[in-house]
């Protein structure tokens, strides 16, 4: 924003008198319900802050709102309005009209940085109006850098573009202070014994937090759609049928590319699978082991030190797979007789088993730290009762525990289940780059995520399906991971109905 | 050795089940039991009575082995039943849980069906050779339990669906099922509202007929009701053990008096 006053930005200084105002509401109020309850806070309905508290909530919420949204929807009334300026031809597609009107704001802004330094005058841009020339040298000289030549339709729209802004800068000054007086007058007006302040604060409150609630489920939801309709402009350009049900991911940047999605959905399951098959195994040993055997010392240690493999970057462990696990593999299952099963069944370090053991060891703090906390939350009423009937320890753990702790537990390896499929550095480099449908855990294969990734990097040109596919591929992944979590969320509930 | 003493003048209609000498409990550096002498009675409801932290839940714990899963407990002294030292070092203490019959004070059925709770015992312990013999198991300890009417058209469903006193009734059920010789019951009717406590109650009573029941208990009113011998904890001592109708009537030592008509406690 070039848009200041006395130097600071106009919604700044705008804020901090809308807040200026909520305070002496505050103060006014407070005193006035007190006046009016003859100084004693008894009479009043509601303590005395609350008088004040509806006085500054008046006064500033609608004020502030209407500024923020006045904020958002200023520039778009303004482009809507310098749009006619520009010739039709110059806005054919809309890349090039985006292009223009980006233009018009970087020229309008620089016209402002120049007027305020003083290198030109007013009168000097309207004489220019003509012949724009020497205008991307003046702002060249202001800091404001520009791609080409002015143009005489830019420098109008640009004109039009400051007169508009400013316009509207001064009705919202105007508006928003003068909402944020008719506010304080309300509650001011209002405050007095009868008043129900507190219920008014407290409403407001509500108000508040359901909107924190709702911006959350929102940015969900606005993620959701900008997915969706990338997604459906690919679907315009390549057919739904070869990516849903094709058999090969062949990515061509000429075009004509074969852009299934099933090897790669193939290759992420299989990696999946099989850090599940190491993570839930041991994870759920470790949990057992800390929260039923352990004593608190050893807990104590253990538990931070398993922690603590949370917490190392994905990144790290891909060069684990990369450096360590992938060549101790091929040494074992590969290179024929100099290898130590004398087999040749893995030719390179990166394969579906090199990156699912190590995504299972990423995974296991996750099922182990998560199924501690769930067994731990078993009352010990039930421990007591299954000793008091002559069960060993195990059998207790077996028969009553884990049966107990199994909700709790079966959410914790959904959640890694979706850890897994999300997962992207370590397939990128402990997977390989081969889209394949395979039953071979030897073989390299490839996942949705690390495909997204490699369309995306590089030169991209979001109009091609190449390009466009990663963002179906995204979606996909989110509709995977959202069943997975409803499947999770159903079972969890189902064994809840029946036994709590 | 007053308490032994008064044991031995009792006029005994049953057989000494459960003879605790000189047992000593520490918690740590805390003196918890101090120097227990008493003789519980087979096919007897014994009510152990006394203000809170009194030492008659330790007690009580004392004679199944349930302290043993406490690392910082020590149990000493002699506790026998049927004469032999449960204490000793051949006595595995699993095994006696399955001869001591343990409910607890708040209901705690597994999370599993009502069958599935009844017969966890008998499964761990082995006792049914085949599904009949569990089923027949599983009845007769719900019957004893006086609970078979209520829950033999659904056996498959959850024990925790029960309300608190059948819940508790199931637990008993549970204890039962592995054939023990002695139950012990703490506080089995604190979270129980009137009519299941008086249900538990007469189903105490009616334990009686198989059972060394011994029952810790909060209600001097509950220890009269169902109980035939009482012994009165204070301050880890155990201060007098006899016919509860005397001590409730006649006791001898003035702290006993105070407990029960209130002054402490």
């Amino acid at each position: 924003m070039t848009a200041t006053i006395l130097g600071f930005p106009t919604a700044l200084v705008l804020s901090v008198i809308v807040i200026g105002i909520a305070i002496i509401g505050y103060v006014g109020a407070r005193k006035r319900a007190m006046d009016k309850a003859g100084g004693d806070a008894r009479n009043l309905h509601s303590l005395p802050n609350y008088y004040g508290m509806t006085a500054a909530m008046f006064a500033a919420i609608p004020a502030l709102g209407v500024m923020v949204i006045w904020l958002f929807a200023q520039p778009m009334f303004v482009q809507n309005a310098v749009l006619p300026l520009i010739p039709a031809s110059e806005t054919a597609n809309a890349g090039a009209q985006n292009l223009i009107l980006s233009d018009v704001r970087r020229v309008a802004d620089g016209l402002d940085v120049a007027i305020s330094q003083g290198a030109l005058i007013p009168a000097e841009i309207t004489a220019m109006a003509g012949d724009p020339s020497n205008l991307r040298t003046i702002l060249g000289t202001v800091g404001m850098a520009l791609g080409s030549e002015v143009q005489p339709y830019v420098l109008a729209a640009a004109q039009k573009t400051r007169a508009l802004s400013a316009q509207g800068r001064l009705w919202m000054v105007v508006t928003v202070i003068t909402l944020a007086l008719i506010g304080a007058a309300l509650a001011l007006r209002a405050a007095g014994p009868a008043f129900r302040a507190r219920n008014v604060v407290e409403r407001g409150i509500l108000a508040l937090l359901i909107g924190a609630a709702s911006l959350a489920v929102l940015t969900t939801v606005g993620i959701v759609l900008s997915m969706l309709f990338e997604s459906v402009n690919f679907f315009r350009l390549h057919d739904w049928k070869d990516f849903f049900l094709g058999s090969s991911w062949a990515p061509n940047f000429r075009g004509d590319s074969d852009l299934s999605i099933l090897p790669l959905l193939w290759g992420t399951l299989y990696i999946s699978l099989i850090a599940l098959l190491v993570a839930v195994p041991i994870g759920l040993f470790a949990a057992i082991y800390l929260s039923e055997y352990a004593n608190s010392k050893v807990r104590s240690i253990a538990k931070p030190l398993l922690e603590i493999l949370a917490g190392i970057p994905t990144i790290v462990y891909g060069l684990f797979a990369l450096l360590t696990v992938g060549p101790t593999l091929v040494r074992i299952f590969g290179r024929g007789e100099d290898g130590v099963l004398g087999v040749e069944w893995m030719s390179g370090a990166t394969s579906v088993l090199t990156a699912g053991l190590v995504m299972g060891i990423m995974l296991i703090p996750f099922v182990s730290s998560l199924s501690d906390d769930i067994i731990n939350a078993v009352p010990q009423s039930l421990r007591d009762g299954s000793f008091g009937l002559g069960a060993t320890h195990s059998e207790t753990v077996r028969q009553v525990i884990l049966p107990a702790a199994l909700p709790g537990i079966v959410g914790a390896i959904l959640l890694a289940a979706s850890r897994a499929i999300g997962e992207t550095m370590i397939v990128v480099l402990g997977a390989g780059a081969i889209a394949r449908v395979s039953g071979n855990p030897f073989e390299a294969m490839t996942t949705i995520t690390t495909r997204i990734v490699s369309q995306l990097t590089g030169d991209t040109d979001f109009a091609s399906p190449e390009t466009l596919v990663a963002f179906a591929l995204g979606l996909t992944l989110f509709v995977l991971t959202l069943g997975l979590n409803v499947v999770a969320l159903y079972i969890v509930r189902t064994y809840r109905e029946q036994y709590e | 050795m007053k308490d032994h003493q008064i044991s031995e003048t009792d006029v005994t209609t049953h057989p000494v089940k459960i003879a605790a000498r000189d047992v000593q409990v520490y918690y740590g550096d805390n003196h918890a039991i101090k120097d227990v002498n008493v003789d519980i009675e087979d096919k007897t409801v014994t009510a152990f009575i006394g203000p809170s932290g009194c030492g008659k839940s330790t007690f009580l714990r004392c004679i199944n082995r349930m302290n043993d899963t406490i690392d910082v407990c020590r149990v000493m002294g002699d506790i026998r039943i049927d004469g032999e030292d449960i204490y000793d070092r051949v006595v595995d203490p699993v095994q006696l849980r399955a001869k001591v019959g343990m409910v607890f004070q708040k209901p705690n059925p597994f999370p599993k069906s009502i069958y599935d709770n009844v017969a966890y015992g008998p499964r761990i312990h082995g006792l049914a050779r085949n599904k009949a013999e569990l089923d027949d198991i599983v009845e007769r300890a719900l019957k004893r339990a006086a609970i078979w009417n209520e829950v033999k058209d659904r056996l498959s469903a959850p024990g925790t669906g029960l309300s608190g006193g059948q819940q508790q009734r199931l637990c008993i059920a549970r204890a039962v099922a592995t054939e023990p010789a002695v139950l012990l019951m703490d506080e089995p009717c604190s979270a129980l509202d009137p009519i299941a406590t008086a249900q538990v109650e007469e189903l105490i009573d009616e334990l009686r007929q198989n059972f060394s029941v011994v029952i810790v208990t909060h209600s001097m009113q509950q220890a009269a009701r169902v109980s035939q011998k009482t012994a009165f904890f204070h301050l880890g001592n155990l201060v007098e053990f006899g016919e509860t109708d005397k001590i409730f009537t006649s006791p001898e030592d003035p702290r006993t008096e105070s407990y029960i008509t209130g002054r402490i406690g």
